[in-house]
């Protein structure tokens, strides 16, 4: 009986923490959403349209989840840094110049780039500060 | 005969609101103005209010064609200031100036024109690359190119829109994002913020009553 009520007890435990956990993760996901969309505004949104639509040819929409996708490793160093390079979005080259952003702390960057993955038909889920900086530390 | 004096009064009365909302309906004059003394067409010597204008110039557009101001003469437009790797207001200015140009665009009385201030970079190609990718084609918006002095001075002195290089700002240059809607006969008649939404809605409200004012 004793042995019994020491494993519920562990099992119970376990259970709270990862429920715990989940939680801690949906409220960081909701901190990153709302500050990521302010950092958006402010600093994105003139070029990529409030609901990510892009403008004309001179920079591409980020509604293209595909593409957001293959290049997961790659968003938070484009954001930082910028890019001058030929991107396929849905379908369609863009070949202008993203300039970087050099202010933008690597908690900036992961908070917009949740954003961004996170909105405009895009689910790409949480991903944590510490992660982006690790990607931040390998740009190339 | 009561009758008739209450309805010639009652007409009368028509004519006066009617002609009130009318004035009510003017677009402001933007500028310095002084007043001088012309002859109205009967030869008797009047006062009568002169306002600031914009002087004539002459550019280059988009396709190296020279153009001046017998583009705009008799003509309702929006002028502004911009250029075209700036990465901060003109964006937003363009893509709401965009849905005010879609709006006119198969009215033959309203033209856009874009002046850079980019004098180092932003030739004529530079210019038309912008304007393709933005996804403007055609004479109706025009994108002006001139010396440094020329857009200079037309900006600050002429347009009211304050222009200048800046080494310290992010893109090397700095300015407003001014909207500014000119009548047919030069005169400002009105100024807005290219990147405020609001004023953008209002720039699109205002430019029907100014073409009215030339309907009478
Ligand atoms: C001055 C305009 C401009 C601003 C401001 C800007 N971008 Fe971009 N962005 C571009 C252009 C142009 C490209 C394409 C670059 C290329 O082809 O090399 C691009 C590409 C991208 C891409 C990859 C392509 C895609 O469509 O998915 C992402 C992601 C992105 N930008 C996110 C951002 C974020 C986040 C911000 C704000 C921190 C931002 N951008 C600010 C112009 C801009």
């Amino acid at each position: 009986m004793r042995k019994y009520i020491i494993n519920s007890i562990f099992l119970l435990s376990i259970v709270a923490i990862i429920v715990s956990c989940q939680n801690q993760e949906t409220i960081d996901l909701q901190n990153y959403m709302s500050n990521g969309k302010d950092i958006y505004k402010a600093k994105c949104q003139n070029c990529h349209g409030e609901n990510g639509e892009g403008l004309g040819q001179l920079a591409p929409p980020l509604t293209d989840s595909v593409f957001l996708k293959t290049n997961k490793n790659r968003l938070a160093c484009i954001i930082k840094n910028g890019a001058n390079e030929t991107f396929t979005i849905h379908g369609k080259e863009y070949k202008e110049k993203m300039p970087a952003f050099p202010e933008l702390a690597d908690i900036d960057v992961a908070q917009v780039m949740v954003f961004v993955t996170n909105s405009f038909g895009n689910k790409q889920g949480f991903v944590p500060y510490t992660q982006v900086s690790t990607q931040l530390q390998n740009c190339k | 005969m009561n009758k008739i004096i209450s309805s010639i009064a009652f007409c009368l009365l028509f004519i006066t609101i009617l002609s009130s909302c009318q004035q009510e309906k003017k677009l402001p004059f933007y500028g310095e103005r002084h007043a001088e003394t012309v002859k109205d067409a009967a030869g008797v010597e009047k006062i009568d209010t002169v306002y600031q204008t914009i002087p004539n110039w002459s550019f280059l557009n988009q396709d190296s064609i020279v153009t001046t101001n017998k583009a705009t003469d008799g003509k309702v437009y929006v002028a502004d200031f911009f250029f075209t790797s700036c990465t901060t207001i003109c964006p937003t200015m363009h893509r709401n100036l965009m849905t005010v140009y879609n709006e006119f665009k198969t009215n033959p009385d309203v033209m856009f024109v874009s002046h850079t201030i980019d004098f180092k970079y932003d030739r004529p190609y530079v210019l038309k690359k912008y304007a393709q990718k933005l996804g403007v084609d055609g004479a109706k918006w025009q994108f002006l190119y001139g010396s440094k002095d020329s857009v200079y001075t037309l900006a600050e002195k002429n347009y009211l829109v304050a222009v200048g290089e800046d080494s310290t700002a992010k893109d090397g240059y700095i300015h407003q994002g001014y909207l500014v809607l000119v009548d047919k006969d030069r005169r400002i008649r009105g100024a807005y913020d290219g990147t405020k939404e609001d004023q953008v809605e209002q720039l699109k409200k205002d430019i029907p009553v100014l073409l009215a004012e030339y309907k009478k």
